[in-house]
């Protein structure tokens, strides 16, 4: 099947539904307008820059600039994490919390796949390892960013809770064993439920995008089953990472809970 | 005789206290709100971090385990916390003396703690800190939420504890005629610190 490529007349009349949905902001006095097309504008620029950089790389395979590439990743999506905590750690916990459990888990996880399972030479292909890898960070970033969220919601709340059991010779560790628990699971619950309703709500936006540019569906959903497996292996691993790293922050070495430690 | 040695133990907002507190007796803080009583404990407690000495037994509490520490000095407060579903959870092996004590039979185990009246908690919480037979107990208004009749039971058997363990007491409270009933000594913290006053 070939591709079929869009002119920039297509995308005009895309944009031209955005500008027409804008206009209607204006007549119902929504209050939107600006922002929608300040969105638009920015969605174009951004996705232009970015597609120059990926022609960039495909062209010169390199394992610098991957590996450059691969860490501003990692910087921006940790950045995000913290960004979306209510309580987040203070100093530089906050920020190094979320980032080390996504190296950990990404990293790990799009090695092996790019390494032994999709087997592609040499194994930094920027092909296959940036939109792998990306795909791998925006999903972990939100398990993460959901488990430290719970996580440290639940501390504050349940404070009396945990300083009640270490008062009774509970160790920190057991004192916050069921909401560590609770917030693994809220982590991963919506990994585990997008995997559910794959193909029957909603068609994956990897495998839409391939069926799209020309793969045959069989082709595409193989790729939907294996980046569905390895989103939830890293989101979980990255997860459990987090709130285990994040639940031993929240007391110091006497086992005292420091709440002070949270934003 | 065991001896809990507190010497200008304070924090941002507690200035400095010293105090010692021995096994068998029991020793009433009192005050005006803001002055830091609560702070005192949970710093003893080892619940909040402070500066000054605190021993027991002369070993200095950095040199004992944070779990072993708290295990031995107990802390009950005012409202208290409860995170299973039922009473046998929270206290696995129940002094049935205490219970009968506390007016309450031996089945108590198997209530949930989403039928307990705040009474009812506070005074199982006393018998959950004493389960766990401490050598020292803090003691931040026990008695704060309870009626005329069940604060008799709860002292009767705070000072009979201290004196058959025996254990240390200290005790904040705010009622004077409790303060004459129970305490061996009476202190009064102010942002001073502690200042003695006679009973």
């Amino acid at each position: 099947m070939n591709i079929i490529t869009l002119s920039s007349f297509d995308l005009s009349l895309a944009a031209l539904l955005v500008v027409l949905l804008a206009i209607l902001g204006l007549i119902l006095q929504l209050g939107i307008t600006r922002q929608l097309l300040v969105a638009g504008l920015r969605t174009t620029v951004q996705l232009l820059l970015i597609g120059i950089i990926l022609k960039t790389l495909f062209e010169n395979t390199n394992l610098w600039y991957m590996a450059i590439i691969a860490v501003l990743m990692l910087l921006l999506a940790g950045r995000e994490v913290m960004a979306r905590q209510t309580h987040r750690y203070t100093g530089a916990w906050g920020f190094a919390m979320g980032t080390v459990a996504m190296f950990v888990s990404t990293f790990t996880v799009t090695l092996l796949a790019l390494t032994v399972i999709i087997n592609t030479d040499p194994w930094y292909t920027p092909q296959y390892a940036i939109p792998l890898l990306g795909m791998m960070l925006g999903n972990t970033m939100t398990g993460i960013a959901l488990g430290l969220e719970r996580l440290t919601q639940a501390a504050r709340e349940k404070r009396r809770e945990i300083e009640a059991q270490l008062m009774l010779g509970y160790s920190a560790s057991e004192s916050v064993r069921s909401i560590r628990r609770e917030s693994m699971r809220y982590g991963m619950i919506p990994i585990i439920n997008a995997m559910a309703a794959a193909g029957i709500v909603s068609l994956p936006g990897m495998m839409t995008g391939q069926i799209l540019s020309g793969t045959p569906p069989l082709e595409a959903v193989k790729y939907q089953i294996l980046i569905m497996f390895l989103i939830t292996a890293g989101t979980g691993f990255g997860t459990v990472v987090a709130v285990l790293m994040g639940a031993r922050r929240l007391f110091d070495d006497r086992e005292r809970l420091r709440l002070d430690r949270l934003q | 005789m065991a001896c809990l040695h507190i010497e200008d133990v304070a924090n941002d907002v507690l200035s400095p206290v010293s105090l010692n507190v021995h096994s068998g007796e029991c020793v009433v803080i009192s005050g005006v709100s803001g002055t830091g009583k609560s702070l005192l404990l949970r710093a003893i407690a080892d619940l909040d971090r402070h500066t000054g000495i605190i021993t027991l037994d002369e070993v200095r509490i950095e040199d004992i385990a944070a779990q072993q520490w708290r295990a031995r000095v107990g802390l009950l407060v005012a409202e208290s916390a409860w995170w299973q579903e039922t009473v046998a959870e929270h206290i696995p092996v129940i002094d049935t003396r205490n219970l009968d004590a506390l007016g309450f039979e031996e089945k108590v185990g198997e209530w949930s703690i989403s039928r307990l009246s705040t009474g009812e908690k506070q005074r199982l919480a006393l018998a959950r800190l004493l389960a766990n037979k401490p050598e020292f107990l803090l003691l931040d208004e026990p008695t704060a939420n309870l009626d005329p009749e069940t604060v008799t039971k709860v002292e009767a058997l705070l000072l009979r504890y201290c004196r058959e363990t025996p254990a240390g007491v200290l005790w904040v409270s705010h009622d004077p005629a409790q303060i004459k009933r129970v305490a061996d000594r009476h202190y009064r913290l102010s942002s001073q610190g502690l200042e003695e006053v006679s009973l």
